[in-house]
This record gives C-alpha cells, structure tokens and sequence, in this order.
C-alpha cells in the first residue's frame, strides 16, 4: 500500500510558498495605476476599445431589460449588474481557450462577456422559444457551454462545487485550463463553499474564486452578514492564494485574473479574489432599494466609481477612444439592445408540447434510448 | 454464471465499467484505502488507481457537486454516499443541480452521473443513518431511481446505470451486500433500466415490492402457498423511475388482487403513487381495495425490538396478505 495514499495527482502535497502574506494580498489601492501592468502592457487600442464597448453593450442591455421588465415582458426576477461591468468583461478577456466560467444568478453580464448574442439572452428573459435556454431557464439560467460558460446558477453558493468539478474535469482530462468560478459576497456565507475551498487546496485543483463583492447580500450589508474582513481572506485557512481588489478599475481586475489564472495554469493551485464593486439597482429590480442603503451612497459611488466612466476618462485621456468614438459605441449598443427586445418581443412563446422535452438526455433521444417504462407521470 | 454476492457483483460492474470507460471514476468517503465501508470497492484502488477510485473528506455538498460539475464537462462520475442518509446535506446538489441543468440550459447540458449507496433500515443505526429516499428522488423529474433487489441486478442495474446520460440514483440496501446469487460474468451483461421482474409466477395476488421488500414478499408467498393454499405473484418493480406501468398493470389484471409492500414511510411513498395508477389503470379489475405494508410512520427506531417491527417484516406483510385475500 506504500506510496498509494498520496501519490495521485489530486492529492499531490500542495506548497504554501505561493500563498502572499496577508499585507501584500490588500496592499493594492485604488490609486495604483494598472494600465501599464504586465497583464495590461501590451494591449493595442483596439483591444481597449473592445471592453469598453463591451461593458457598454452590458449596461445598455440590463437597462433595456429593465424597461421590458417594467414594461412587463420580462416576469419572475431581474438581478441587474450595473455597476460591476469591469468585473466579468475584465475576467473574462484574459480567459485563454481551455479557461471555463460559471457564475451565480446575477449572470447577463458574464454571458454578454463569453459572446453570448442579446437577442437569445432578451428573448430568454421574455420566456421566449429563441430564448438561450428556449425559455426554460431565465434571467438566473443562462448557458453557452460551446463558449465555456456553464451558467448561471440561482442558488446562492450552489455553483462553488460546480465550479470545482469543471477544475477537476480539466485537470483529469490533462487540459491546461482553469475554471473562474463567480459568487456574490453572500455566497462566501454558505458551507458548500468552505468544503469547495478545501477540496480544491486539497487536491490542487485550477480553480479561481472570484468574489464579486458589492457591499450586500441582497439588502444585508457585509458588515451584518460577515465576521472577519476580507472575505477573501478566508481562503488563507486553506492555504489558498487570495487577494483582494477594486473592481470599478478593469486594468486591476485584468491584472489580479490574469495573475490567478497563470497560478492555476502553472501549478494547479487555486486561488480566491475578492474584486469589490457595486450594484447600483436593488437585489433584484422588484426589490425596495433604499431600505438598507442611501440615495447618497449609490450617488456616490456613480459619480466616483463608475466602471464604465472611469475607464472611458483614462481611454480618452491616453488618445485611444475620442468622445465621438465614445458616443457611436454607446449608441450602438443602444440600437442593439432595442433590437433585441423588438426580436424577443416578435419571437413566439415556446409551444406547450415543449414543456416535456430537455428533462432527460433518454426520452430526447427515443432512438438511441436503452431503458423502458414510463418516465413522466400524469398529476390529472 | 457464478454464485457471487450482491456486494461482489456491485464491485464487478464499476470495475468493469471503470475498465471499459476512461471518464469513469468512483469518489466518495473511505472508498480507496478503506475498500469502502461496506467493501464494495474492495480491491479496486489496488487494480485502478487513485486517480480513478478516489477518497474524499466528509464533505457531501462538495464532492457530490464536483462530480456534478465533472458530469457536465463529459466525465462519468459515480459517487458513492455511505449511507444514503447523508445525501441529505448534499441536496441542492443533486436536486437542484443534477436534476436541473439539462431543463434549465435548454438541453444543452447532460449530467451522467450516478449516485450510489445504501438505503434501508433494518440494521439498529437510529434515525439519522436509515433513510429511504427513493421517494423523495423519485419525486424530482430529471432523476432516475432504482433499486436492484438481487446480486444480478445489481451488477446488470449498475452497468446501465453508468452508461446512461441522466443523473441515475442507485439505492442499494447493506442487508443485501451478503445475499448470493447467480450473476453472469459476460462484461457486457446489461438490465435495462424500467423493467421490473416476475419474481414468482402466481394467480391469486399480486404482492408489488421493490428493494429489500422483494425478499419479504417472497417469504410471505411461500408461507401463504404452505399454509393457505394461495398462489401469490411477487413482481419485484427493480426501478422507480423510469417505471414499468406495463407490468404493473399486467399483474394486477392477472390476480386481481393487490398489496404493496416497501420500506419508505407510508405518506407520499413510491406505493402511494402506485395505488393512484393501479386504480386509474385498472380498477375495473380489482376485486378488493388495495393494500399497503410500509414502515410504522415515526422515525427509524435504533432498538431492535422496535425496528423489527417498524420495518415491513414477514409476519405484517402475512397479514396484510390475507386481509386482501378475505
């Protein structure tokens, strides 16, 4: 039996070198500049450009969404992300190929991120047939796992062991790919997050927590959800690299992902950031906004710690966007929004008979099915 | 064929399933270096490996939700649960993630996956380590249930299991592990899932069982046959779902005669589902109400006094028998 209980590859004994010293993981500021940092350095302007306009075609999106919603169209929640553009589109464009993503409820950000198209993602909120999901999922459900997107996940931390066995995948299928795993900071609350983090020290596995931290978990402010700050810095129990950032600059959060991923891609090692950020809508759009947090506080953090603005200053300010390039981006991604939900509103509802498929791989598959016996039964 | 156990026969189809696949793997608490607690896997770290037979910490939510995320990038995890009791802190998992991603994604996204162990009372554990929730699964659509009842169905059941592409639970039953029956050795031997099995031919009553119930109901026919000259059917049902409405129905016209018998509570037990189809299906051809024996409806007792009752046991299901025969 010697050499059998720790020799495996998921249970090699994992360095706690990699791991920075508590100091260094919050030293960061929202003073440093990282547009000339190693993950940023070589960016052409077009590049830049692109997560600009990316992040604007994000906030134009959610807000058309949001009419639709109070227009009706759109039922059941509404988790908006305005605010936290810099988060997804920065993570997300330092993904490499065989990098994987999964995310919580509060998702049209992160798809719009990976490429997913506004047409299938309004018509998914109108519950409509062209709907990503063929309206089966919703606003929480969001999936293109051809783009390495993974969803989309409703319950708070149900998607942290997710996250973990699309690491775990990778790493048995000897592909040099990492999964980012988002999660609110309520999330960081839930215990299957805590066995997640052991388990991918434990077992070294590629995987990169990141902790979208807007302040609150739905209207309970982390410092009356959460004992002991950062939240990040639980990873530190586990040996887990973890740091924490500011989210409203996408240089720094393009810098921290790209510097887990490399860990990830290097050595296996999990990591755990925290990137703190802001929702500027309710919880969900239906929610009372200001029962736990001021009128002056999302003011503030508008007219200071706008991802959107503070990125498009710096891009003008360093010549790569003039304000008429600016203007044309913005007013695309209006025109492209609304088209989208004049294509979701002219899409037809999924037909009644479709309730029935997408529940089992098998009754889709009739021809190919091994079993027999009934698999749906009748309620009337 | 050869005489083996049911525990022998589980540990040949995920050997020979983990042999055939290269997605396969089995995870779960004391699996490896421990063989398992009820040395299903014995051998099987030796032969595979632990990159494929892989021991986890006592953390349900995490590795069953891994396996699930593993599941959904294209390998074939099994993972086993101890007892079955304590997929209970892994519920989201299963039920919310396993059943549902295929739905919600629009059927972009398949789940095989397997999760496995024993679930029975029976064994003086107390009420935490006794569940049986091959209702409760059942329950939710998006999973498939079975409950193999004989060493060869264990290993054929368990096979088609790991071959599926849905999130199949296997409820095994550890009073079972011991019991030996024949079981062919060809590799590719397979039951299919939603067939259930005549386990006695008979004509006067049907007795519907599934599990470790099969094994009573046969105890019972024998005694209703020696001592009352009664010809009684077992149908052993092998699968919740998928379910073999057929062959309940067909039994039921034969006999005319029913009564239900397993090891789940009695309120919204997979009987009760059974009792509304028999009488949807073929209630012109009972002649007598339908009976149940489930387990007495309080929490599993620990003190064998008690659970020998409280489980469905020969002497309650005699009853019962000759309370539908009368």
């Amino acid at each position: 039996m010697e050499g059998l209980h720790h020799d495996t590859d998921f249970a090699e004994p994992h360095s706690g070198s990699a791991t920075l010293q508590p100091e260094q993981n919050i030293s960061r500021t929202a003073t440093e500049d990282f547009s000339k940092s190693p993950a940023n350095q070589t960016l052409t302007a077009e590049e830049k450009i692109l997560y600009y306009s990316q992040m604007v075609r994000i906030r134009r999106f959610e807000e058309r969404s949001l009419r639709a919603y109070q227009q009706g169209h759109i039922g059941g929640f509404l988790h908006l992300y305005i605010g936290q553009e810099a988060v997804a589109v920065g993570s997300v464009s330092v993904m490499s190929e065989d990098d994987h993503i999964i995310t919580a409820y509060r998702d049209h950000g992160h798809a719009l991120a990976v490429g997913m198209d506004m047409d299938e993602c309004m018509a998914e909120l109108f519950g409509k047939k062209t709907g990503c999901s063929k309206g089966k999922g919703g606003s929480m459900h969001f999936f293109a796992p051809d783009k390495n997107f993974w969803g989309g996940h409703g319950i708070v931390g149900g998607q942290t062991p997710l996250g973990l066995g699309i690491a775990y995948a990778l790493k048995y299928q000897n592909k040099t790919g990492s999964c980012l795993c988002f999660m609110g900071d309520g999330a960081t609350n839930q215990g299957p997050f805590y066995e997640s983090l052991n388990l991918a020290s434990l077992w070294n596995l590629p995987v990169v927590y990141i902790i979208e931290n807007n302040g609150y978990s739905m209207g309970t402010s982390e410092c009356r959800h959460s004992a002991g700050e950062p939240l990040a810095r639980r990873g530190q129990a586990f040996d887990i690299n973890w740091s924490v950032h500011q989210g409203h600059d996408l240089f720094e959060v393009r810098q921290a992902v790209s510097d887990a991923l490399k860990l990830a891609h290097e050595s296996h090692r999990p990591s755990v950031l925290e990137i703190v950020t802001y929702r500027y809508r309710g919880h969900s759009v239906a929610d009372p906004d200001q029962t736990y947090r001021s009128k002056e506080e999302i003011e503030e953090y508008k007219k200071n710690k706008d991802p959107i603005n503070l990125f498009r200053d710096k891009l003008l300010a360093e010549g790569t966007l003039t304000e008429d390039k600016a203007k044309e981006i913005d007013q695309a991604a209006k025109d492209e929004s609304d088209a989208s939900a004049e294509f979701a509103l002219a899409s037809p509802f999924p037909d009644p008979g479709e309730l029935m498929d997408d529940v089992y791989w098998e009754s889709d598959n009739p021809d190919k099915k091994t079993s027999s016996g009934v698999l749906f039964f009748e309620s009337i | 064929m050869a005489l083996i156990t049911y525990r022998e026969a589980l540990n040949q189809a995920l050997s020979e399933e983990i042999k055939r696949d290269e997605r396969v793997v089995l995870m779960g608490e004391e699996v490896a270096q421990f063989k398992g607690s009820y040395k299903v896997s014995e051998g099987m770290l030796e032969k595979f490996g632990d990159h494929r037979i892989i021991d986890t910490p006592i953390s349900e939510a995490a590795f069953s939700g891994l396996a699930v995320g593993a599941a959904m990038m294209g390998m074939r995890p099994v993972v086993e649960f101890m007892f079955w009791s304590f997929c209970y802190v892994a519920f989201d998992q299963i039920f919310n993630n396993a059943a549902n991603i295929r739905y919600m994604s629009g059927g972009l996204i398949n789940v095989p996956i397997v999760f496995r162990g024993p679930a029975n009372g029976g064994t003086n554990v107390g009420a935490t380590h006794s569940h049986t929730p091959e209702n409760f699964a059942a329950n939710t659509p998006g999973i498939k249930v079975i409950c193999p009842a004989t060493p060869a169905d264990a290993k054929g059941m368990m096979k088609s299991a790991i071959r599926d592409n849905d999130p199949v639970c296997v409820m095994e039953n550890t009073i079972l592990y011991n019991l030996k029956g024949e079981v062919p050795e060809d590799e590719n031997f397979l039951v299919p899932l939603g067939k259930a099995r005549i386990a006695l031919d008979g004509k006067d009553l049907s007795i519907i069982a599934h599990g470790r119930s099969v094994h009573t109901s046969l105890q019972v026919a024998e005694t209703l046959q020696e001592k009352h000259n009664i010809s009684a059917e077992v149908l052993d049902l092998r699968s919740i779902r998928p379910l073999d409405i057929d062959a309940i129905v067909q039994t039921v016209k034969k006999t005319n005669r029913v009564l239900l018998v397993e090891e789940n509570k009695p309120f919204c037990g997979v009987d009760a589902q059974l009792a509304y189809i028999i009488q949807d299906q073929a209630f012109d051809y009972l002649d007598a109400p339908i009976k149940r024996v489930s387990c007495i409806d309080t929490p599993q007792a620990y003190s064998k006094a008690l659970e020998n009752v409280q489980i469905p046991n020969h002497d309650r299901v005699l009853e019962k028998a000759l309370e539908v025969l009368s």
